[in-house]
């Protein structure tokens, strides 16, 4: 990240020193000529077809197809509906922000140093690196009453009767907040992790100096040195885990009687176990008045910092 | 810290208690990392290991209240490879369409990403930011909201039960993010490489594959890890878009011993790990890169 930023310097302050190259450089970005022209055409055209034929068109049919008002009554009037809304909120915001959370308290704790920590990483990033759909059967299984995993560890080690996880409505969406939290959050605490390595060590010897450490140190340096980053994290994955639809799917199928639906999978039950795609995509697009707020900010924030960089 | 500036006698004995405080807060320190990491490993790998200890079960083994395999033995591998039951027929056509999957994805998002990047980053085309943006907006949508109407649309196109449907619908989704990648590791390789060679009468295409692909080998190799693990990681749009037999990959396959009235446990966990080899093999092969790779898009989004 600094390392982009020092180099872009470099070269700005090199083209002010040689007044040849400026010229030249502005001959590259405005008129590219002839046949470089139709390279440079030809070079963003795949992206270009790609983007129109698998983005805007099914955005658009998407919004026709949900475009009938009366389907929104009919939605409404779905008991599955109103649970789901509440699943939806109680997922994403418990799943990211726990989540979240937790991980920036581990990249801390992966920033020590040590072989043995290293090591622990290395164990620690595999759910993450292992397919979703294997981890999440696995989990299925291990939350099973009867015969899971979980629940024999409990009464072999502690002597405790386990619940019945995936029976009752609360457990199991509980059992998939936290799959969904053990599957995801190696992914975002290496990216803290990331973050936190690139804030210069000399602004914490200097706090070391001055007394802060630990927890001050935390407050005062760490926390709003990632405060832009982790904005952005939570913006982003808050918006991806509103379309989550496979951690419900596999870890509790939605049960016990679809009450643990989350959007996305109330959006797929309705297009093709009701065969009604216009009530599934309304079902979808009432997520909208949450995404769109969301979508603005996180594209200003990342444009900005892309600026800045 | 005080007690060295004063340095007088009564001070040694306060230094050296608060010596052993240090010590003592040293050890609690380390003893609470310790107890971390306990915590971390049986997290980590309690549901990795619930996969290995099923598959290694018998079939009605599994149903019991053990902690470890009353009599481990490999015969569901075996029984896997040699796709010794009904349900896992087509388990090697099935593996093998798999892997075509992950291997054009990450083919093609390389190639047109990098295209798209080079265009923009490196030869400014005019309106280039259109299409920043709209990587950016790919980049934010939910992709499961996009799937009703891609079932749809792709009946339109014609790619029902065929691999290409996937292919493009997860490569659509992994270009933004090699585009990202692209052009911020794009702007640390110096542009005057790009100048000298034109000035040599090299074409836009010799420059793209002879300077600037060999220079971003280690953001190809971040990218490309990302949309592998992208494809081997799907599944809503395979579960949709391939549902005829002869069209399935392993993960619609697998979904479907779940959905079945008995499920062979202990198979279906064989065939998972199996199938997740792969993956995990190149991500740990490539994590160095991969890393480097998420702190250029991670830290920027």
């Amino acid at each position: 990240m600094d390392g982009t930023s020092v180099l872009r310097s470099g070269a700005a302050s090199s083209a002010q020193a040689l007044p040849g190259l400026r010229a030249r450089r502005r001959f590259w970005r405005g008129g590219l000529q002839g046949s470089e022209y139709t390279w440079a055409i030809a070079f963003v055209v795949p992206y270009i077809a790609i983007f129109i034929v698998f983005v805007i068109y099914p955005i658009v049919y998407g919004f026709w197809l949900g475009s009938k008002p009366s389907l929104y009554p009919e939605l409404f009037d779905d008991p599955v509906y109103k649970m789901t809304v509440v699943n939806t909120l109680l997922f994403v915001g418990f799943g990211v922000n726990v989540r979240n959370a937790i991980a920036l308290l581990l990249s801390g704790f992966f920033m020590r140093k040590g072989w043995w920590v290293k090591g622990l990483l290395m164990i620690f990033v595999l759910p993450w690196a292992v397919p979703m759909l294997p981890t999440f059967i696995s989990l299925h299984w291990m939350f099973d009453g009867d015969y899971g995993l979980l629940n024999n560890l409990l009464w072999s080690v502690f002597h405790i009767n386990g619940a019945h996880w995936l029976d009752t409505r609360w457990l199991a969406l509980g059992s998939a907040i936290v799959s969904f939290i053990w599957k995801w959050m190696p992914f975002w605490t290496i990216i803290l992790l990331a973050g936190r390595m690139a804030i210069p060590t000399d602004i914490y010897e200097a706090a070391k100096v001055d007394g802060a450490t630990g927890v001050k140190s935390f407050f005062h340096i760490t926390v709003p040195m990632l405060a832009n980053l982790y904005l952005m994290i939570t913006l982003i994955s808050t918006i991806w885990t509103l379309g989550d639809f496979n951690t419900i799917y596999f870890v509790t199928g939605g049960g016990p009687a679809m009450s643990t639906y989350v959007l996305a999978n109330l959006g797929i039950r309705d297009a093709f176990d009701l065969a009604d795609p216009r009530l599934g995509v309304a079902a979808v697009l009432t997520a909208l008045p949450v995404l769109i707020p969301l979508t603005v900010i996180l594209m200003r924030k990342l444009k900005h910092a892309e600026v800045q960089l | 810290m005080s007690a060295v500036t004063a340095g007088t006698a009564p001070s040694r004995s306060l230094s050296t208690r608060m010596r052993r405080a240090a010590r003592r807060r040293n050890m609690l320190v380390n003893a609470g990392a310790a107890v971390l990491g306990v915590v971390i490993i049986v997290w980590s790998l309690l549901p990795i290991y619930d996969m290995v200890m099923v598959s290694l079960e018998g079939h009605d083994d599994v149903f019991s209240s053990r902690i470890f395999p009353a009599d481990p033995s490999a015969s569901t591998y075996w029984q896997v490879i040699t796709q010794g039951y009904w349900y896992l027929n087509f388990f090697w056509y099935q593996y093998w369409r798999s892997i075509l999957l992950g291997v054009a994805v990450t083919g093609l998002t390389l190639l047109i990403g990098s295209l798209a990047s080079f265009a923009i980053g490196r030869m400014r085309i005019r309106f280039g930011w259109v299409v920043t943006n709209s990587a950016l907006l790919t980049y934010v949508i939910p992709s499961a909201f996009l799937a009703i109407p891609y079932y749809r649309i792709m009946q339109d196109y014609g790619l029902m039960n065929n691999l290409w449907s996937v292919i493009w619908a997860l490569v659509t989704f992994a270009t933004p993010y090699a585009i990202f990648i692209f052009q911020n590791y794009g702007a640390s390789v110096p542009i005057e490489l790009d100048e000298a060679a034109r000035i040599d009468g090299a074409s836009p295409f010799q420059i793209y594959w002879r300077i600037y692909l060999p220079l971003m080998v280690p953001a190809l190799v971040a990218v490309g890890t990302f949309a592998l693990l992208l494809a081997w990681n799907d599944y809503l749009f395979q579960f949709l878009l391939l549902s005829s037999k002869r069209s399935m990959t392993v993960p619609v396959a697998l979904s479907q011993f779940l959905n079945s009235d008995e499920a062979p446990w202990n198979l279906m966990m064989a065939t998972a790990i199996i199938y997740a080899l792969p993956p995990v093999a190149i991500y740990y092969m490539f994590r160095r890169h991969m890393t480097a790779g998420l702190t250029m898009g991670g830290v920027k989004g």
